[in-house]
């Protein structure tokens, strides 16, 4: 497939404000129970919730470029019942709505405990507002993930792990955005969200390579035998119906040569994986937000990096009928 | 139910482009306004087509063999593009199968063209919304045209008559019996998509000729015959060779 620079601007952007939320959260929930010191958070909570919303929205400006005719975007609420593509479309402003609330509830420190749950916790407003955003967060990504992974003839992103990495990833850049954010505002969480941020990557790591490794012992079904119906093991295409480039010829090849694309392979494990690994390591011994900053910069690069190599990997069957002009 | 369909005939294809000039012609100049084209005359040209004429070779020299391949949006029975589509621009009609596109709805998201395996549709440039074959919806039904004329542009402009175009549900018509006497198939059956149009093989005409039927062993007009029997009235008669 051709990578399109709006789609990964979308994807990453996105990913990482769903992280960024659920790091924050997660930290909520976490002195919530007492497994972190509980202090005063509201300021900082709110500032990352405005930076969460900030990434969806830019990766939602990202996503109409994307678009022909991005006025009638409306229309792509419609469809709901049957296309994930229609389904993000709606869930991607539910989770910025939710994500807004909870930020502005910590802000204006609506965090009268409302009623107490079994067991004695105590149940405020940021916390109900908070779960249904996590929700939200988690149904964006399977959303986002679905879009790929339901088409079954694409048959590398045909796979649970095509969602996995979604979230995995989206977790580690957001976990990171987190850890940065809070050592530059000094809260005493830097390393607590350091060791999430370096789980999911390593995490990321794991299940991205599984991915590959899976692609790479991938055999397509279709070949020019299925696709034209004719039984013979030497074919070759002499004239595919156009002397220039059609749609065809552009939406669906990458049009880079294989060098190429492999090397964005090693640069992006590399990037999206190993550096951004080794400075979180760093970062516990060096406080200060210098090293997450560089992490995360050097992280979203990598993930730019393997988003491009995501669609330039799927192998579309419709290639089969675009071999060669003569 | 109807569901209307295409079958081409890869044995009669002579891969002579008439229909895709036509459905060109036709579909550019219709109500649904232009299908754009870049550079027509220049370096790079580009354009929209519904319908594509592929060439394959087949085998090695000099056994080889020429296959064209029409190639347009083949109605699938159960279309993968249809159901993706957020904004329900893409849809199949209950009344007669065919999968249309509805132009003022569409936002260019491309996401049906992925999930189309054949490649079937293709993006206008210049108006940004997806288009694909239509079986000419705007033709069949026009009562206007004389009934005979009432068929896709394609199929009225194949020179061989390599289209056939009809219902493929009902199973008297034209095209479900050439489907069924002449191995009529579906392309890429391995996806499910269950496409309603269809392609008939190429097909070659042999008779088996054995040796002794060319040359009959107990002749007795052939020189050897002859030649045993030299006098007169030694010669064959009429019942030799007749079998009274
Ligand atoms: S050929 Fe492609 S565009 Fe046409 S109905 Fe089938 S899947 Fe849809
Ligand atoms: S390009 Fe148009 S027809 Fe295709 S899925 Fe998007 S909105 Fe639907």
């Amino acid at each position: 497939m051709h990578p399109a620079f709006s789609v990964i601007f979308l994807t990453t952007l996105i990913g990482a404000g769903q992280g960024l939320f659920l790091a924050l959260y997660t930290s909520q929930v976490y002195s919530l129970f007492k497994l972190l010191p509980t202090q005063h958070m509201g300021l900082f909570y709110a500032v990352g919730a405005l930076l969460a919303v900030l990434l969806l929205v830019a990766g939602l400006v990202a996503s109409f470029f994307h678009l022909g005719h991005p006025e009638r975007a409306w229309r792509a609420a419609s469809q709901w019942r049957t296309s994930w593509l229609s389904r993000e479309v709606i869930v991607l402003p539910v989770a910025m709505l939710f994500i807004a609330l909870w930020g502005a509830a910590h802000y204006h420190d609506l965090t009268r405990p409302l009623f107490q749950a079994p067991g004695g916790t105590e149940v405020d407003l940021t916390l109900i507002l908070g779960f249904i955003a996590t929700i939200a967060a988690f149904a964006l990504f399977i959303c986002t993930g679905m879009i790929y992974a339901s088409l079954k003839f694409l048959q590398e992103w045909h796979s649970p792990l095509t969602i996995i990495n979604f979230i995995l990833l989206g977790s580690a850049s957001g976990f990171l955005t987190a850890t940065t954010l809070s050592a530059l505002l000094d809260t005493s969480l830097t390393h607590f969200y350091a060791g999430w941020a370096l789980l999911f990557t390593v995490a990321g790591l794991v299940f991205r390579g599984a991915s590959l490794i899976r692609n790479k012992r991938l055999r397509p079904k279709s070949d020019l035998r299925s696709a034209i119906g004719v039984r013979h093991t030497n074919m070759a295409q002499k004239a595919q119906g156009a002397m220039g480039g059609s749609f065809n010829t552009r939406e669906f090849f990458h049009g880079k040569r294989d060098s190429f694309v492999r090397s964005i392979k090693y640069i992006f494990i590399v990037l999206a994986f190993v550096i951004p690994a080794a400075l979180i390591i760093a970062s516990f011994y060096r406080p200060g937000y210098l090293l997450p900053l560089l992490a995360f910069g050097i992280q979203y690069v990598g993930l730019i990096a393997e988003r491009w190599y995501f669609f330039a990997e799927a192998r579309h069957p419709q290639n089969l009928y675009y071999q060669s002009i003569a | 139910m109807t569901q209307l369909a295409l079958v081409i005939d890869l044995n009669v294809c002579v891969g002579c482009h008439a229909c895709v000039t036509s459905c060109k012609e036709w579909n550019t100049s219709g109500e649904a306004g232009p299908m754009t084209d870049k550079n027509p005359y220049g370096a790079d040209p580009s354009g929209t087509f519904f319908n594509r004429v592929q060439t394959f070779e087949v085998g090695e020299f000099p056994c080889t063999e020429t296959v064209h391949f029409p190639k347009s949006c083949l109605h699938c029975e159960d279309p993968p593009c249809v159901p993706v589509c957020p904004t329900g621009a893409s849809y199949k009609r209950a009344e007669d199968g065919i999968v249309l596109v509805d132009y003022d709805k569409c936002i260019g998201c491309k996401y049906c063209s992925w999930a189309c395996p054949y490649g079937a549709r293709e993006l206008d440039e210049k108006q940004k919304v997806m288009k694909k074959c239509t079986l000419c919806v705007d033709r069949i039904y026009d009562e206007s045209l004389p009934e005979s004329e009432r068929k896709p542009a394609c199929v009225m402009s194949c020179p061989t008559s390599a289209r056939l175009f009809g219902d493929i549900h009902d199973p008297e018509s034209e095209v479900s019996v050439a489907i069924r006497e002449h191995g009529g198939y579906q392309l890429m059956p391995e996806w499910g998509t269950n496409p309603s149009n269809h392609y008939l093989p190429r097909r070659k005409t042999r008779i088996k000729i054995h040796e002794d039927e060319l040359e009959r062993v107990d002749n007795p007009l052939s020189k050897e015959e002859r030649k045993r029997h030299v006098g007169p009235s030694e010669g064959p008669s009429i019942d030799d060779m007749a079998s009274w």
